[in-house]
């Protein structure tokens, strides 16, 4: 992978944002990544094909078939193929790995893939309706108002039955201060403004189940955002054509796919069990160990799920994520940095570029292309993970990089 | 009959108006959440918005209908449980739309008098005019097929003359909603002598319901908030006409507002005050009022100059600022009316030089809206006040005097026993007029 690029994630905590002022809209994101990355890569003639990732634009924006804005982003692209995929908030990292399958079959040397959401069109009670979809449709009476934060609330209400409250609470507030702090060395992430002092305070707020969901608060959650991605997905020919070095650049080694039936709750609320196989899928197709891993972006669409993501992945033991975080694990000072530029709590959440997004920061990471937010990643764990996930741990795709040589 | 069974039918007089539409709002939201409950099914509920001018019931409704959407917007958790029963409504958005159905289903707009006969509460929120008050309450209780409840919203006139005059028995009460009814959080509760303590406890409870802050006042003309308010701003336009000696009038009102504003730390000036209440308004509350005073002329002929130039402040009907005293461009004042050339001048012509005149704030001063988020206000305020009168500027001196008299006007209604307390009192200035903190303090 080549030629990253963010947007900013607008929405709440921007100060340029104001809900009732004109903002960009799906096209100008749209344009504005792709066009970042060709200007990287050389222009659209390098470029085979297109993928799109996009979660809901047909509802948040009623735009459907957003394939047809690939010539919209340069006139180069016009009559190349151009696809668009959707898994929910797994969106993103599923078009990076529809680019790598295409990549795999020789079918494209370079693959353009951009991942967009624009979500603040609507009131959050009306987006939710929106991001529902990313459940069983048939769920959705029976479901909170707030469909997603229940969701996630019902796994942290029985976590903290079986592992105790106070600790888990304490490990959430924690992994929301780590994001926000992270988010302040990014300039792209929503959260870059934010200049609260007490961080853990506002962590620890009690959930208001009247307002919101009864184990939830507001600081738990990923954020409502617009933004998009873009990353160049090449094969070493499509390297050579980009004319790109090689220290630029990150090697996919492997990835991982799980998909869990959408109809079925889950089979322990108390864990992310498809994430395990993703992740577990995509060690073996990289032929790595755990330990060799030195920066995770993991979905952390709401705290608890950073949590269970830990212990998913095997750091943790389960059970023990709120420790290993409390312990600073997962801290950018920590053994094993999560979420360097804020993840989903911190950087922002536009639903379908967040895999793509996770890409461009691991990418800039490896590469050392990460400003402010940079860390040292240690010779003996040289690998970069990532880990999207679509709906309660229904579509999940990891991926495993590494600086290319 | 039970509290329930009372608001299965009410009436609001005045429905279309600035209060009126507030109060028919907040009622229509309790009347239908009452409605949703499974106890009360198939029970009908009638809302009737009475209002003599038919050309503004449509507005009211179209007003209605976007608070309702804002308000079930906000309980959309309690609303899914409301209609958890039916199947048909699966997303938020419908449930909030149904939701608007049936709250403006109960809500019947008319103009006329008779619509209200059978009614069981009446919601008065009509011109602040006793003989027009006591004329209706009147045709209503002699024409009612029940024995209605009467809740009037004046904010000055004796709740036991009118219950006398219009021969109520004592089922009046002053029920006093603050502007706009649907924020503010702080009701007047006025218990004439001989009020049935029945429709006090119902006013208790539907106040409550309603997430109000209920201050008991007694039964005396102008109660807490205007008894503090009329004489707090005829404090204002004293100083300032006092002024008017050495500075231009636009000078001197410009200092006034600016130090209530500013020095005092209140969200606005007393002269934006007056105007946003309305110039007209507050000198006929004065004018309701006085004659109720012993020793004290509550009176203002500059505010009788303004009303004969046709400078009265108040609303526009899509709730923004009319000219009075200042000039206003987009909620903002911009300009200063001059009384003798019937013009405004404006304020960037003659603000740096009053601020030099009345010097510097203390260095310790801070926002009203910093102030209200600040968590110690106590330590903050003792400091600033301190520093404040230690200061020997224009500025300093007449604010401190301000703040003197404003504690003065406090405690002179617990004396009076207006007010049953001092923190009665402060909790009307505080939220009532969204003071950061009460008049009666020890800072002054």
């Amino acid at each position: 992978m080549i030629a990253g690029y963010n947007t900013i994630s607008m929405g709440t905590g921007r100060k340029e944002f104001h809900p009732k002022k004109p903002r960009p809209d799906l096209e100008d994101y749209i344009k504005e990544a792709g066009q970042a990355v060709l200007k990287m890569i050389g222009g659209a003639e390098k470029v085979d094909e297109t993928v799109f990732g996009n979660f809901i634009a047909s509802r948040f924006n009623q735009q459907a078939h957003i394939a047809g804005f690939a010539p919209y982003i340069d006139e180069g692209l016009r009559y190349k193929p151009s696809v668009r995929v959707e898994g929910a908030c797994g969106t993103g990292a599923l078009a990076l790995t529809t680019a790598m399958r295409s990549i795999l079959a020789e079918t494209a040397e370079v693959a353009l893939v951009v991942g967009v959401e624009v979500q603040n069109s609507v009131k959050a009670v009306y987006g939710a309706d929106i991001l529902a979809a990313a459940g069983w449709a048939k769920e959705r009476k029976a479901g909170h108002a707030y469909f997603f934060p229940g969701k996630f609330s019902d796994r942290a209400k029985a976590y903290t039955e079986k592992f105790g409250a106070e600790k888990p609470r304490d490990a959430m507030a924690r992994w929301y201060e780590n994001a926000i702090e992270n988010a302040r060395l990014c300039p792209t992430a929503q959260e870059y403004h934010n200049t609260t002092k007490d961080l853990i305070a506002c962590g620890i707020q009690k959930p208001n189940p009247k307002g919101f969901v009864d184990s939830l608060n507001f600081f738990d959650c990923s954020k409502v955002s617009d933004g998009a991605s873009a990353i160049a997905v090449v094969s070493e020919e499509g390297l050579k054509r980009c004319g790109i070095d090689k220290k630029d650049a990150v090697e996919i080694l492997g990835f991982g796919q799980a998909e869990e039936d959408i109809t079925k709750a889950p089979e322990e609320p108390t864990r992310l069990l498809t994430t395990k196989v993703a992740v577990q899928k995509a060690f073996e197709s990289a032929g790595i160990t755990k330990e060799q891993v030195g920066t995770v972006e993991c979905h952390d669409c709401f705290t608890i799920a950073g949590i269970m993501a830990t212990e998913a992945i095997g750091f943790a033991e389960y059970g023990k994520g709120p420790d290993f975080v409390l312990e600073g694990h997962t801290s950018r000072k920590g053994s094993v940095p999560f979420n360097t530029t804020g993840g989903l709590i911190g950087w922002g959440h536009p639903t379908g570029a967040t895999g793509v997004h996770q890409a461009v920061t691991l990418w800039e990471q490896l590469t050392g292309k990460a400003g402010d937010a940079q860390i040292e990643l240690q010779p003996e764990k040289p690998f970069g993970l990532s880990i999207n996930m679509g709906g309660d741990d229904i579509s999940v795709i990891s991926i495993v990089y590494k600086k290319a040589e | 009959m039970d509290y329930a069974e009372r608001l299965q039918n009410v009436s609001v007089l005045g429905a279309a108006g600035k209060m009126g539409s507030g109060i028919l709002l907040l009622t229509a939201i309790e009347m239908a959440d009452l409605s949703l409950k499974p106890e009360n099914k198939g029970k009908h509920y009638v809302l009737n918005a009475m209002d003599l001018s038919g050309e503004a019931l449509p507005g009211l409704m179209r007003y209605l209908k976007s608070q309702v959407l804002k308000a079930a917007e906000k309980k959309i958790v309690a609303l899914r449980e409301a209609y958890a029963e039916r199947s048909d409504l699966i997303t938020n958005e419908q449930i909030i739309n149904q939701y608007i159905d049936d709250v403006l289903l109960v809500v019947r707009p008319t103009t006329l008098l008779e619509a209200t006969y059978q009614s069981h509460i009446i919601f008065e929120a009509i011109k602040e005019d006793p003989a027009l008050k006591t004329k209706i309450f009147r045709q209503i209780n002699e024409n009612s097929t029940v024995t209605p409840w009467f809740c009037t919203n004046t904010s000055s006139i004796p709740i036991g003359e009118l219950d006398k005059k219009a021969g109520l028995d004592g089922r009046l009460l002053g029920v006093h909603f603050y502007n706009p009814p649907a924020v503010q959080k702080l009701v007047e509760i006025i218990k004439a002598d001989h009020t049935q303590p029945e429709l006090v406890d119902f006013a208790n409870t539907l106040a409550k319901n309603l997430r109000k802050i209920v201050v008991p006042s007694a039964d005396f003309a102008g109660f807490i908030g205007n008894g503090h308010f009329m004489r707090d701003a005829l404090h204002g336009i004293h100083e300032a006409e006092a002024l008017t000696e050495k500075y231009s009038f636009t000078q001197s009102v410009y200092m006034i507002d600016k130090i209530t504003r500013d020095y005092l730390i209140r969200p606005m000036g007393i002269f934006q005050l007056v105007d946003y209440v309305g110039i007209d308004v507050c000198s006929y509350i004065m004018s309701v009022m006085n004659p109720y005073l012993k020793d004290e002329d509550l009176h203002s002929s500059l505010l009788h100059k303004m009303i004969e130039l046709g400078v009265k402040g108040g609303q526009n009907a899509d709730g923004s600022q009319k000219d009075g005293f200042l000039k206003y461009e987009k909620g903002r004042p911009v300009a200063i009316f001059d009384v003798n050339k019937k013009e405004y001048e404006p304020i960037s012509s003659l603000q740096q030089e009053c601020d030099a005149e009345l010097g510097d704030a203390p260095s310790s001063w801070k926002p009203w809206k910093a102030l209200v988020g600040d968590r110690d206000k106590d330590t903050f305020l003792k400091g600033y006040y301190a520093e404040m009168k230690s200061m020997d500027n224009p500025g300093s001196k007449l604010a401190v005097k301000y703040a003197r008299r404003s504690k003065e006007i406090g405690l002179k209604l617990v004396e009076d026993k207006v007010a049953f307390s001092n923190e009665d009192v402060n909790t009307v200035l505080l939220t009532g007029f969204f003071h950061a903190y009460g008049p009666i303090n020890e800072y002054v």
